[in-house]
C-alpha cells in the first residue's frame, strides 16, 4: 500500500439525504471501491474526505414497470447477471456483467461506479448506449434526467457535478430487437481490461435491415455510439450493403490510440472486424 | 531397496500448515521494535549521480537513512563477477539502481518520503536492446558490451554449405518474462557490528550468506540466513534476494532495530530480474531425405546492466540450442550482451526455453521447405543410444524418444486432428481456425558440466530426541515439494515411516550448504545425498549393534533413543562425489554437459478467432521421460503449472519496455493466463528408459517445450510463419496484413 492512510477520511452515509448533504461539503463518494482502491493502493488516490454510499437503500434494487427497467446505481454485476427481465430484454448488459473482472469484482463492483469512473474502456456502458439508457441524477437541491448518450463529454468528463450522485439507470422497454450482439476483446478471458468492446442491436426483416445501433468502448476518449455507421445500415436492403463502406464510415467515428494493452491499428482493425461479425450474424439469422 | 514411499502420493509435508494459513511467510512476521524499510532508486537508465536532494516537507530526523557511507565492507553483490553494487556509488547503469535506503517505524510514511527525494544526475545516452548493444551504439560493459561468449563446434559446418541439398535460414526473437511468484520478495534483518541475521523469502540461503560476508566484512559464522515459508520462486528468488537481504541488514545495522523490507508487486516487477530476451539466427543444411547435415546457430541474450547469472544462463541456452537431434556438423555461437535495463536473471529453464524455441520453430520451417511431415523429419534425426550430441557427449542410456513421441501422437490424436482441422479451416464461414503443433526436446538435469564438482554440496542427517531422523540441507521448499520428496527418499532409504522423517528449516546456522535450489538438482543430486546421509545414520546404528538388518519403524526409534542416551548425538554429513565417466572440458565446451537428460514431446491444439486474432489453447498433451517419478501428483502439478507458464510465454506475457524499464509492472496489464485461458493439460510420464531409479529434472521441461508447440499449432491454424514470442493478437494481425 503506497497511500498514507491518515490523510484519508471516510464517513458512512446513513441515507441518501445524508450522503448528498456531505457531498455538498465536497466529499467524494465511494461505492464498491473497486476502482478507487486500486488508485489508493498505488498511492494515486487524492487524499481527502470520502463518503461511503455502499449501504444506501435508495441507490439499490432493480425496479420494473411498464415503460422502464430502473437499475439502482449500487446494483452489482452479479445482481445484473441474475435478473430475469434484464436477461430477456437487455441481454448485452448480462453479457457485459459476465465478462467484467472475476467473481469477486462482480460481487462488489457497481454499475453506478462503472459509469461515474468514466473509463473509456468500461464494459457495461456500450450496452447501456445501445439500449438508450438514461440516468437519474440527484443532488441536495434536486434531480435531473440525462440521456446516457450525452453524459460523457470528454476523457473522464461528464455531466455530473461534484455534489451529485447517480441514483438510477433507466432502460426503456419499448424498443424490441431481433438480435443483440456483445463482444468484449480483452487481454485474456477474465480479469481483463478491454482492448475494445462492442455492443450492437438490430431490427431486420428478410428484405432489409430496419435499424441497428452500435456502441464501442476503448476506441475513443469516451465510450461512443457510432451513429454514422448505424445510419449507413438503416433501411437498407442486404444487396445494397457494402460492408467495406460501413467499415470506412466506422473509422471516421473512432479515435483509437496505442497504450499498454493494445495498439491503435489493432483497435481500428478489430472494430471493423466486429462490425463484420455483427453483420455476418444478422445475415446468418436471416438465412435460417 | 524396497520402495514404499517413493512413487506414491503421500500428503505434502507442510501441506496442512499451508492450507490452514498457519505457515508464516515473511510479511506475516513482526519482531519487537521492528521498523520498515524502503529502497530509493534511480529514475534514469544511465548517468552519473551529482547530488541527492531531500525535500523539506519530511522530517528526515525520524528516518534511518543508509547511503554508501554506511557500508562496512565491500559494496558489491558477490556472485559470478563482482560488478554490481548494493548501492550505486556514482555510476547509474539502469533505471532501478538502488541508491539510498530509508526506514521508519510507520510504514505508511515511507512512500511519501521516497517520493520526496530527488536524485540529480548527469544523464548519459543508454542502450536498451540486443541490436543496440551488438552495434556498440554505446559501450557500457568492458570494451565491446559482451558479458560472455561461448563457441560450441562439432565437425565442420563450413564443409557442408556448398554441397547441401537445401539451406534454410531464419531469425527468431523471444521476449522477457516475469517469474510472478505469488509471494513478493521480502526480508527482515537484525544486525550490529558483530553479527547479521536475515529471515526471508528465498531459494538459496547460501548465496545470500556468501554475498553478505564481504558486504559486512564478517566471517561465515557471524552471518546467519534463515528461509521463511516461500511462496514460489521460479528462479526469481535465486540471486536478487541477496540484494534485498543486504539492504535490510544495512538498515538494521544503522537503526539498531529489526528492519522489514518488503517489495510490493509493482516494485517487485519493475526492479527484480526477468527471463533474458533473446535473438537467434538459425541456418540449417539438409539432404533430400531430410537428414540434418549442418546446424549453425548464433544465439544472443540480453543480460541487462550487470553480469549476474547471465554467463550461466547463456551456457545452458547454448548447450540445449541444437536439441535432441543427431548432426555431424554443428556450430553454436552464444553471446550475452549488456544493456541499460535492470539485470535479467534466473528463470525456470535458464536460457534453454529461448534457444529451444528458436530451434524447434526452425525445424518446422525446414520441414515445410522440404515438403516433409514435421514429425517424420524430427523423428529420423532423433539422438539414439550411442549418438554424440552437440557437445560431443555420447548418449549412454537407451534413448527411446520415438516411444515418447508415439505416446504423444496417440494421446493427442495428432494426425487425425491435423486432417480434421484442414477440412474445418477450408470451410466457408468458419469463425475460428484450428491447428495442432508439436515440439520434441530434452533438458539436462542438474548443474552443467563441472558445476556440481565446484559446488561440492553437503547434506546432513541427525537423530532427533524422539528417535526420528531430521534431514539437514539448505535446499528450500518453495512450493515445488522439496520437503515431501526428501522425506519420501529418506523414509525408503531407511525403511521407516514417512512421518518419521523431518526436515530442518534452511538456516545457515543449522544446515550445511547443499547448493542452490535450482536446475531441478534438488531431487536428482541433493536427493541422492539425502539418501547417503540417512544411510550413514542407519549404518552407525547397525554398527553399534542397536539395530539388526531387519527392523520396524518402532525398533528404529528405540535404537535411536538408546544411541542418543549412550552417545549424546548422531549427525552424519556426506559430500557430493561425481559419478565416474563424466568428463567436461570447460574451455572448449566439449564433453558430458549433464550426467542425465529428461526427454519430452509436447503437443498443443489451438483455435484462432477470425475476427479478433485471439488465440486459445484448447488441448495440451505433455509426455516426458524423467526417470523415476518420486511423487506423481507433485510431478504432474509441476508440469501443469509449467505448461500454463509456457502458454503465458507464448501468447500473453509481454514486458513492455519504456526507456529500459518495465512499463506494465502491475498484474492488471502484465497479462498471465487465468484458469479460463488454460486448456485441459494432460500429463503423461513415459516408462523410465533406464532401470535403477535414476531421477532426472522435471521443472524445466514444460517451460522448454510449450511455447514452440503452441506457436507451431498457431502456424498450422493460420498458415502464417511466426518467428517470435510472445505472439499477441496484435502481432498475428500484422502477419495477416503482411501476407495479404
Ligand atoms: C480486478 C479488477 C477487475 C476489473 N475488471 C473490470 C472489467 O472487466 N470491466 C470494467 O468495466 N471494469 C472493471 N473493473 C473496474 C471496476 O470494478 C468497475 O468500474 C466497477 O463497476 C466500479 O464500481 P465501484 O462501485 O467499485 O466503484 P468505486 O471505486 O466505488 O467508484 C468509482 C468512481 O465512481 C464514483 N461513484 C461511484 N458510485 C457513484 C454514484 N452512484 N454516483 C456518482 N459517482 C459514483 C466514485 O466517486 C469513483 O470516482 C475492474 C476492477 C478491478 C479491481
Amino acid at each position: 500500500m503506497r497511500a498514507y492512510l491518515p490523510k484519508y477520511n471516510l464517513t458512512t452515509a446513513k441515507s441518501l439525504e445524508h450522503a448528498l448533504q456531505m457531498m455538498n461539503d465536497s466529499k467524494r463518494p465511494i461505492a464498491g471501491g473497486t476502482d478507487l482502491m486500486v488508485l489508493f493502493d498505488m498511492g494515486n488516490l487524492p487524499p481527502g474526505d470520502y463518503v461511503n454510499i455502499h449501504r444506501i437503500p435508495d441507490l439499490q434494487g432493480i425496479e420494473v414497470n411498464d415503460d422502464y427497467v430502473e437499475i439502482g446505481a449500487l446494483t452489482t454485476y452479479s445482481q445484473l447477471r441474475q435478473h430475469e427481465i434484464i436477461q430477456q430484454e437487455f441481454p448485452c448488459i448480462c453479457e457485459a456483467a459476465k465478462v467484467t473482472g472475476g467473481v469477486a469484482i462482480q460481487n462488489r463492483g457497481t454499475i453506478g461506479g462503472n459509469i461515474a469512473n468514466a473509463s473509456p474502456a468500461a464494459d457495461t456502458p456500450p450496452a447501456l448506449l445501445v439500449y438508450d439508457a438514461d440516468l437519474k441524477i440527484v443532488s441536495a437541491t434536486g434531480e435531473k434526467i440525462v440521456a446516457y448518450e450525452n453524459f460523457h463529454t470528454g476523457y473522464k468528463q461528464m455531466q455530473l457535478a461534484k455534489n451529485e450522485l447517480i441514483q438510477r439507470i433507466r432502460l426503456p422497454r419499448k424498443n424490441k430487437h431481433n438480435l443483440h450482439y456483445y463482444r468484449k476483446v480483452g487481454t485474456r478471458k477474465a480479469q481483463a481490461i478491454s482492448k475494445l468492446c462492442m455492443a450492437g442491436v438490430a431490427n431486420f426483416t428478410p428484405e432489409k435491415i430496419v435499424q441497428i445501433k452500435i456502441a464501442l468502448a476503448s476506441v475513443a476518449p469516451t465510450v461512443i455510439r457510432c451513429k454514422k455507421t448505424e445510419a449507413y445500415f438503416c433501411e437498407k436492403q442486404y444487396a445494397q450493403i457494402d460492408i467495406c463502406e460501413a467499415k470506412r464510415i466506422l473509422q471516421t467515428e473512432i479515435a483509437a490510440i496505442d497504450d499498454l494493452r493494445s495498439t491503435k491499428e489493432y483497435r481500428i482493425q478489430v472494430a471493423c472486424n466486429l462490425i463484420q461479425e455483427f453483420f455476418d450474424l444478422i445475415t446468418e439469422e436471416n438465412n435460417e | 531397496m524396497n520402495k514404499k514411499w517413493v512413487g506414491t502420493n503421500v500428503p505434502r509435508k507442510e501441506g496442512i500448515e499451508k492450507v490452514t494459513g498457519k505457515s508464516k511467510y515473511i510479511d506475516d512476521l513482526t519482531f519487537p521494535d521492528m521498523i520498515y524499510g524502503i529502497t530509493v532508486r534511480s529514475d534514469v537508465p544511465r548517468g552519473t549521480i551529482r547530488k541527492i536532494h531531500f525535500a523539506d516537507n519530511i522530517n528526515w530526523d525520524e528516518f534511518t537513512i543508509v547511503t554508501i557511507e554506511d557500508i562496512p565492507g565491500e559494496n558489491v553483490v558477490t556472485l559470478i563477477e563482482s560488478d554490481q553494487p548494493f548501492l550505486a556509488d556514482k555510476e547509474i547503469r539502469h533505471q532501478q539502481e538502488p541508491i539510498l535506503l530509508l526506514a521508519h517505524p510507520d510504514k505508511s510514511l515511507l512512500e511519501e518520503a521516497r517520493r520526496s527525494i530527488r536524485i540529480e544526475v548527469d544523464e548519459l545516452p543508454a542502450i536498451f536492446n540486443i541490436e543496440e548493444s551488438l552495434n556498440k551504439k554505446q559501450i557500457i560493459y568492458s570494451d565491446d558490451n559482451i558479458i560472455k561468449e561461448y563457441l560450441i563446434t562439432k565437425g565442420n559446418t563450413d564443409d557442408v554449405w556448398d554441397s547441401a541439398y537445401k539451406i534454410v535460414s531464419e531469425e527468431y526473437h523471444t521476449g522477457a518474462q516475469e517469474q510472478l511468484y505469488i509471494e513478493n520478495n521480502g526480508m527482515i534483518a537484525i544486525a550490529n557490528d558483530e553479527e547479521v541475521t536475515v529471515w526471508g523469502s528465498m531459494q538459496c540461503p547460501y548465496y545470500i550468506h556468501k554475498a553478505l560476508m564481504p558486504l559486512f566484512d564478517l566471517p561465515a559464522e557471524k552471518i546467519r540466513i534463515i528461509q521463511t515459508a516461500t511462496g514460489g520462486g521460479f528462479g526469481g528468488k535465486e540471486e536478487y534476494p541477496s540484494i534485498i537481504a543486504g539492504h535490510a541488514a544495512l538498515l538494521a545495522r544503522k537503526a539498531q532495530k529489526p528492519v522489514k523490507l518488503m517489495y510490493d508487486r509493482a516494485e517487485d516487477m519493475v526492479a527484480t530480474t526477468k527471463r533474458h530476451p533473446s535473438h537467434t539466427r538459425q541456418k540449417i543444411a539438409v539432404d533430400e531425405n531430410g537428414k540434418l547435415l549442418a546446424i549453425d546457430i548464433d544465439f544472443v541474450l540480453d543480460g541487462g546492466a550487470y553480469t549476474t547469472l547471465s554467463a550461466v544462463v547463456l551456457s545452458r541456452g547454448a548447450i540445449h540450442a541444437a536439441g535432441p537431434y543427431a548432426c555431424e556438423n554443428i556450430r553454436i555461437r552464444a553471446r550475452a550482451v549488456a544493456t541499460n535495463t535492470p539485470p535479467q536473471g534466473a528463470f525456470r529453464g535458464f536460457g534453454a526455453p529461448q534457444s529451444i524455441f528458436a530451434f524447434e520453430r526452425h525445424l518446422d520451417l525446414v520441414a515445410k521447405q522440404l515438403n516433409m511431415c514435421p514429425v517424420e523429419f524430427r523423428k529420423q534425426n532423433f539422438l539414439q543410444q550411442g549418438s554424440l550430441n552437440a557437445t560431443g557427449q555420447k548418449i549412454e542410456e537407451e534413448v527411446r524418444l520415438d516411444k515418447v513421441l508415439d505416446l504423444a501422437l496417440e494421446k493427442s490424436q495428432y494426425f487425425a486432428k491435423k486432417k480434421q482441422f484442414a477440412v474445418h479451416n477450408s470451410q466457408k464461414n468458419v469463425k475460428t481456425y484450428k491447428g495442432v503443433g508439436l515440439a520434441s526436446f530434452y533438458h539436462g538435469a542438474g548443474f552443467t558440466g563441472s558445476g556440481e564438482v565446484y559446488l561440492a554440496s553437503i547434506v546432513g542427517a541427525r537423530l532427533t530426541a524422539d528417535g526420528k531422523v531430521k534431514v539437514l540441507a539448505a535446499s528450500t521448499e518453495i512450493g515445488q515439494g522439496t520437503n515431501t520428496i526428501f522425506s519420501q527418499i529418506a523414509a525408503d532409504a531407511l525403511g521407516i515411516d514417512y512421518d518419521m522423517v523431518e526436515i530442518e528449516t534452511p538456516d545457515t546456522s543449522k544446515v550445511p550448504n547443499s547448493g542452490p535450489t535450482v536446475a531441478s538438482r534438488t531431487c536428482m543430486i541433493v536427493g541422492k545425498l539425502v539418501e547417503s546421509a540417512v544411510c550413514g545414520i542407519r549404518d552407525t546404528l547397525l554398527k553399534s549393534n542397536l539395530l539388526t538388518s531387519e527392523y520396524t519403524s518402532q525398533q528404529f526409534i528405540t535404537a535411536s533413543k538408546k544411541y542418543l542416551e549412550d552417545f549424546g548425538e548422531l549427525k552424519i554429513f556426506v559430500k557430493y562425489k561425481p559419478p565416474a565417466g563424466i568428463h567436461w572440458d570447460e574451455k572448449n565446451y566439449r564433453g558430458s554437459a549433464y550426467s542425465a537428460y529428461a526427454w519430452a514431446v509436447y503437443v498443443a491444439e489451438v483455435s484462432v478467432d477470425k475476427y479478433t486474432y485471439e488465440m486459445q489453447v484448447d488441448d495440451f498433451v505433455a509426455v516426458q521421460e524423467v526417470g523415476e517419478v518420486v511423487h506423481p501428483i507433485l510431478a504432474q502439478g509441476q508440469i501443469e503449472g509449467g505448461v500454463a507458464q509456457g502458454i503465458g510465454y507464448a501468447l500473453y506475457e509481454d514486458v513492455v519496455w519504456r526507456n529500459g524499464q518495465m512499463a506494465n509492472n502491475q498484474m492488471t496489464n502484465y497479462i498471465i493466463p487465468t484458469s479460463l485461458d488454460a486448456p485441459d493439460i494432460r500429463v503423461f510420464f513415459s516408462e523410465p528408459f533406464q532401470p535403477g531409479g535414476v531421477r532426472k529434472g522435471i521443472g524445466e521441461l514444460p517451460m522448454d517445450g510449450t511455447a514452440p508447440a503452441v506457436i507451431s499449432a498457431v502456424e498450422n491454424a493460420t498458415g502464417k510463419h511466426v518467428c517470435h514470442v510472445p505472439l499477441r493478437p496484435e502481432d498475428l494481425m500484422m502477419l495477416y496484413r503482411k501476407e495479404t
